[in-house]
């Protein structure tokens, strides 16, 4: 069957949903709930959008989306209370010799 | 109306009649003559529907272009040499994007050393961009390529940028006699620029997306498919605008003594000087034609493989260099007539606006056929290497 190619590369919107990201990077960014006092910087900071602060179980906090998570880690260096570290995914724990 | 003008006032006078609805440019030797009579025009409200920008930059001009063009203006731009490269990055993208604007590039060398004289190595540089190419000979082939060139760039099969070469000083600088059109010519000649999908709030769309490798290979396919395309709609747009402005340019090529035994090919203005040297070697009794290779880029293998099919020697005049090869005309023109066999040889001339008298050319092109001239660069003193 013959695909459908839109000239020039031309896009409806949203079609960037598509395009999961989320297993570009080799580390993911996790959030320490306790910490996290939903000052929202980091959702303003994340380039792909993916972070967002949202109430779970009473409290806001921010959550990661990890299906766009490119793992740049600009979320846990622009946090102010340390509440977002960086994680290693399990694919890339691997020893290298 | 025939009026004697410079090589500016025939294109921005041309551009004017096509109804641009955005100008945007940054001043450039030798082009900026060009803007600058659109800007005059622009300011004594000749150009109905029509914004002119200036731009800081030639990248920011050709930027403001993409934009406009992808919202559906017909735009326009002059440049040449580091303005032409400074907007390669934005007119790469025009083309994936397949907006067609419409520049026109008033070839010049290209640094370092400074110069702001004529050769084509500025076009050279972005012969792989999916940018159509055509070369004109004078004033007058400038002017008449402007409608054209809109014509050809926004049919739907095509949607690519267009990029008029029209040698510097040689011809942006020359008085000639050209016959400027008539409105109502261009106007029957070329309609109005209304693509289906262009940027607007209503319906919004975002151009040149993003292509992971699953997909973006048939986007360039797509681009090779509609060059293909433009080689047969350009020969039928130049057969109109022979009728109807009863100028006939030729196709892809011209061919001046198709029965001929050696042929001379060029490109540009040299041309004209060409037709001289050709006519005064006959007269000497030496079997030469001429090939005016008039668009570069689609390159019309086919016309060419025809027109070339029984010389036995071809000289090839290029402005230009491959550093680390040769001549770029003759490098496209050898892989065009790969398989047959007549004999190639390359001059490379001419090089940043250096002169290239009527006689010099003629002993070069006689040797040549005479077997008494080898390949490579003519015209230039010889010198010893010197770290300063
Ligand atoms: S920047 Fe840190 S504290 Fe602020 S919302 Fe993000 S994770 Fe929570
Ligand atoms: S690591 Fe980067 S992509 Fe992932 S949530 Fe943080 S800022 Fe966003």
């Amino acid at each position: 069957m013959k695909i459908r190619l839109n000239i020039g590369a031309i896009s409806e919107p949203l079609q960037s949903e598509q395009f999961k990201t989320g297993d570009w990077g080799t580390e993911w960014s996790f959030v320490d709930r306790e910490k996290c006092t939903a000052c929202r910087v980091c959702e303003q900071f994340c380039p792909d959008g993916c972070i967002e602060v949202k109430e779970i179980e009473g409290k806001e906090v921010a959550v990661v989306d990890h299906n766009y998570c490119k793992g740049c880690g600009v979320c846990a260096s622009v946090c102010r209370y340390g509440a977002i570290k960086m994680e290693l995914k399990e694919l890339f724990k691997v020893d290298v010799c | 109306m025939k009026k004697v003008v410079r090589g500016f006032y025939s294109v921005a006078y041309a551009v004017k009649l096509c109804k641009p609805n955005i100008i945007c440019a940054y001043p450039i030797t030798p082009q900026t003559e060009i803007v600058e009579n659109l800007a005059l025009m622009y300011a004594n409200g000749e150009l109905e529907n029509c914004k002119y920008i200036t731009a800081e930059s030639e990248f920011a001009a050709a930027s403001i272009l993409v934009g406009a063009s992808a919202a559906g203006a017909r735009t326009f731009t002059a440049t040449c040499s580091q303005g032409l490269i400074l907007m390669s990055e934005v007119l790469f993208n025009a083309a994936g994007m397949r907006l067609p604007i419409v520049i026109v590039n008033t070839n010049r060398a290209l640094s370092a050393p400074l110069s702001i004289w004529n050769d084509l190595q500025d076009s050279m540089a972005l012969r792989d961009a999916g940018i159509i190419q055509v070369y004109v000979e004078n004033n007058q082939e400038a002017h008449d390529m402007v409608p054209q060139a809109y014509k050809i760039a926004e049919d739907k099969r095509v949607r690519l940028p267009f990029m008029i070469c029209m040698d510097g000083y040689k011809l942006t600088h020359a008085y000639e006699p050209v016959d400027l059109l008539d409105q109502n010519v261009v106007d029957s000649f070329l309609p109005p620029y209304s693509p289906e999908v262009y940027l607007t709030t209503k319906k919004p769309v975002a151009f040149g997306c993003y292509a992971p490798p699953h997909i973006y290979m048939e986007f360039r396919v797509a681009m090779q498919r509609a060059m293909e395309r433009a080689k047969e709609i350009m020969e039928k747009v130049f057969a109109d605008w022979a009728e109807v402005s009863g100028r006939n340019w030729g196709g892809h090529l011209e061919v001046v003594y198709p029965d001929s035994k050696n042929f001379v090919i060029a490109m540009g203005s040299i041309v004209g000087l060409l037709r001289k040297v050709v006519e005064e070697l006959r007269n000497e009794g030496i079997s030469v034609g001429l090939v005016k290779l008039r668009t570069f880029r689609p390159f019309p293998v086919q016309e060419l493989r025809k027109s070339l099919e029984n010389a036995e020697k071809i000289i090839v005049i290029d402005r230009s260099v491959s550093f680390g090869y040769e001549g770029n005309l003759s490098i496209e023109l050898k892989s065009a007539l790969y398989g047959m066999s007549p004999e190639v040889i390359s001059f490379i001339l001419g090089l940043g606006g250096r002169d290239v008298p009527k006689d010099f050319l003629k002993e070069l092109v006689k040797n040549a056929i005479l077997g008494k001239e080898k390949s490579g660069f003519k015209g230039f003193k010889e010198f010893e290497e010197v770290i300063p």
